[in-house]
């Protein structure tokens, strides 16, 4: 009973849906009587043209035009309208604007990422200013720009980005799934990295990376700095604290290996010094060819292990095939060497103390000695010289 | 010494009127020395920069020649060929001492072994530096160019077995404890910077830029010295030779001009090199 008695409702539902329809067509029809003239400028001078076949194609075509302008009753409408409220329909993304660094709709209208009003496509569409591969050009515009960065006290991060490894797999390779900035700030709700909510606060950071690179994630979390990080302890590295942010570089160029060893030396201070003092170190920090042994060739990168766990490679058990990598043939004495030896230390490395004493103690006497005697014996045989040449009784010098 | 006079006989050609020259130095001797000193300043300049590899200059001169592939290539380059050269005067010694039963390679005043009279000649020489006795009477080598000999000799069996033990380290692990790969590089490194601030400084001084010999003694280069300046360096050597009848035999002739041009540019290139290398390895040993 109750289907039969809707079709006289739902006939009438049409009725009126055609009838809006014909009425939304004759109401666009009507505004571009005026609007599509392209050359159309306000009092002030601003264009308030409408490129039509543009608009029909954006994915607002099929709106009214006071569907938004909604002040516009009556032709003729007043010079001034009210602006324009996105968020009667996109509530959701009004609501996440709130609170944001975006959240001045004075300063950030929806127009200033999503382009041209009358010409706003769904973000999976290649002209939509937020599609995946346009989306660092459109956050470029402000945040690739000196004096807005100086201004907000921001990094000029565009320019870091697109030479990332990041911005290369999306503006080289057009790969979707490349990060792009939302990927990893979000779109509306995007929060300082001081809060703790955002995504990119750094206790989230592993947990944003986390979301595309799933297993080095899993690897980092169950190391000493993931569990250190996930215990609140902040002061262990995140992923972006040896990768960056935004400059995120191949890690096997020879760029980021040469910069890779000072990172992990901001904290690790006293592993850092003895490394400098080794043979890789001086070699490693000449450039060119960077094979090496940088922190992370025997330590492991993310999953980082004490050395008493043994899966770390750098427990006793694994030294021969960690090194052995480089070190073809290194055996069980090899091993021995100590990559973090401290000659100025007595009580960790005494025959290494020792050893560069004495050979100290030879350089500093050889040369004294040496030193003496030739400062000594050039005052005297200029002295013998000179006297010698006046008495045959030709010049002084 | 029969080889001199032989080299003597070699460079003696038309009889030269005027000042006469004589041999101090063989053709084998002053090719031994420039295969040494090339090698050296070739070790010294690639070494260097691994050595205080956060310097400066040593990024900026490792980028330049193409990072530490190019540097340690050369390094080792010179090495061998420093080695080779190491193990033919070895060699030389004991053909010399074993095979033509030569006198006076081990002992005697024509030797390069250090003997009583090198004590009192030190000794001697300090007393005169400060004007409290005579001059010593040097024979043909003096103390301190012994000295530079067996210097050069030690620091070429240290520096080249430390560095030898790190070039090929898991070899040289199977019968050195691991620690050891530890102390070779302090010592290659400690030897090798003793090795260069003495050759670049005192060496330099003693032999080359000292006013009997400034700006530069070109015997190594040419192989022969004026009478003048044999009489006065080494008065004992020439008394000794007048006396036995055998300074004749050790005339040698005039360098050739070019010979003595040649041996300049090369001989001023490396102390201009050498005196370089110097400065930027105390600025950067200073910065340490």
């Amino acid at each position: 009973m109750r289907f039969v008695s809707s079709i006289p409702l739902a006939l009438a539902a049409s009725a009126l849906l055609l009838f809006a329809a014909s009425r939304a067509a004759q109401a666009q029809t009507d505004c571009l009587a005026c609007h599509a003239d392209a050359s159309a400028q306000d009092a002030s001078g601003h264009s308030i043209a409408v490129d039509a076949p543009k608009f029909h194609s954006s994915i607002h075509g099929s709106l009214q035009c006071n569907d938004c302008h909604t002040s516009i009753k009556d032709y003729p409408h007043p010079d001034k309208i009210a602006p324009v409220k996105c968020d009667t329909c996109h509530a959701d993304e009004a609501a996440g604007l709130v609170g944001s660094v975006h959240a001045s709709r004075a300063e950030h209208p929806c127009t200033s990422c999503h382009g041209d009003a009358h010409s706003i496509f769904p973000k999976a569409d290649p002209k939509s200013a937020v599609y995946p591969l346009n989306v660092p050009r459109t956050c470029g515009a402000c945040h690739g720009n000196d004096a807005m960065a100086k201004k907000h006290g921001l990094p000029n991060v565009y320019p870091m980005y697109i030479d990332s490894i990041h911005g290369f797999a999306l503006s080289k390779e057009g790969l979707l799934v490349a990060a792009n900035c939302q990927s990893c700030h979000g779109s509306h709700h995007i929060l300082s990295h001081t809060d703790p909510a955002s995504s990119t606060n750094k206790a989230n950071v592993p947990k944003t990376c986390g979301s595309c690179h799933a297993g080095i994630t899993a690897e980092y979390e169950s190391g000493v700095h993931g569990k250190a990080v996930a215990a609140g302890k902040l002061t262990a590295p995140v992923c972006s604290d040896c990768h960056t942010a935004h400059a995120i570089e191949q890690p096997t160029a020879s760029a980021f290996r040469m910069q890779s060893t000072p990172i992990c030396g901001n904290c690790h201070k006293d592993k850092f010094s003895t490394y400098r003092d080794t043979f890789h170190s001086q070699l490693g920090s000449l450039g060119g060819y960077v094979e090496t042994a940088r922190c992370w060739d025997c330590h492991g990168a993310h999953e980082m292990l004490p050395a008493s766990d043994p899966r770390s490679p750098v427990n006793k058990a694994n030294l021969v095939t960690t090194c052995g990598r480089c070190h073809a043939g290194a055996n069980a004495s090899f091993v021995q060497y100590q990559p973090h030896a401290n000659a100025r230390n007595r009580k960790l490395n005494p025959a290494l103390y020792f050893i560069r004493l004495f050979m100290n103690l030879l350089l500093a006497s050889t040369l004294t000695f040496f030193m003496i005697h030739t400062i000594l014996w050039l005052i005297r045989s200029r002295y013998d010289q000179v006297k010698r040449r006046k008495a045959e009784g030709g010049k002084n010098a | 010494m029969p080889d001199l006079e032989q080299a003597a006989d070699a460079s003696r050609g038309a009889s030269s009127a005027g000042e006469r020259f004589f041999v101090r130095f063989t053709r084998a001797q002053r090719y031994m020395h420039a295969v040494l000193f090339s090698t050296f300043l070739g070790l010294a300049a690639t070494g260097l920069p691994m050595r205080f590899s956060q310097s400066f200059w040593a990024r900026r001169f490792a980028s330049a020649v193409g990072g530490f592939g190019t540097i340690i290539f050369f390094h080792k380059l010179c090495a061998v060929v420093l080695t080779f050269a190491f193990l033919i005067h070895v060699k030389d010694i004991f053909q010399r001492a074993l095979v033509n039963r030569e006198k006076g390679i081990f002992w005697g005043s024509t030797s390069m072994v250090g003997n009583w009279k090198d004590v009192k000649d030190l000794l001697g020489h300090l007393r005169w530096m400060v004007g409290l006795g005579p001059k010593p009477q040097f024979e043909r080598y003096a103390y301190w160019e012994k000295f530079d000999y067996w210097a050069v000799f030690w620091g070429m069996i240290v520096i080249g077995f430390s560095g030898y033990a790190m070039w090929f380290a898991p070899f040289f692990a199977r019968f050195l404890p691991g620690w050891a790969l530890n102390a070779v590089l302090v010592i290659h490194s400690e030897e090798g910077l003793l090795a260069i601030l003495f050759i670049f400084s005192i060496h330099f001084v003693n032999t080359h830029l000292r006013p009997d010999s400034f700006p530069m003694d070109m015997v190594i280069f040419t192989g022969v010295e004026s009478e003048e300046e044999f009489k006065h360096k080494r008065p004992e050597e020439y008394a000794r030779a007048a006396a036995q009848g055998k300074l004749e035999s050790r005339i040698g002739e005039k360098p050739a001009v070019w010979l003595v041009n040649f041996s300049r540019v090369v001989g001023f290139t490396a102390i201009f090199i050498g005196l370089t290398l110097l400065v930027l390895t105390l600025s950067a040993y200073f910065r340490e």
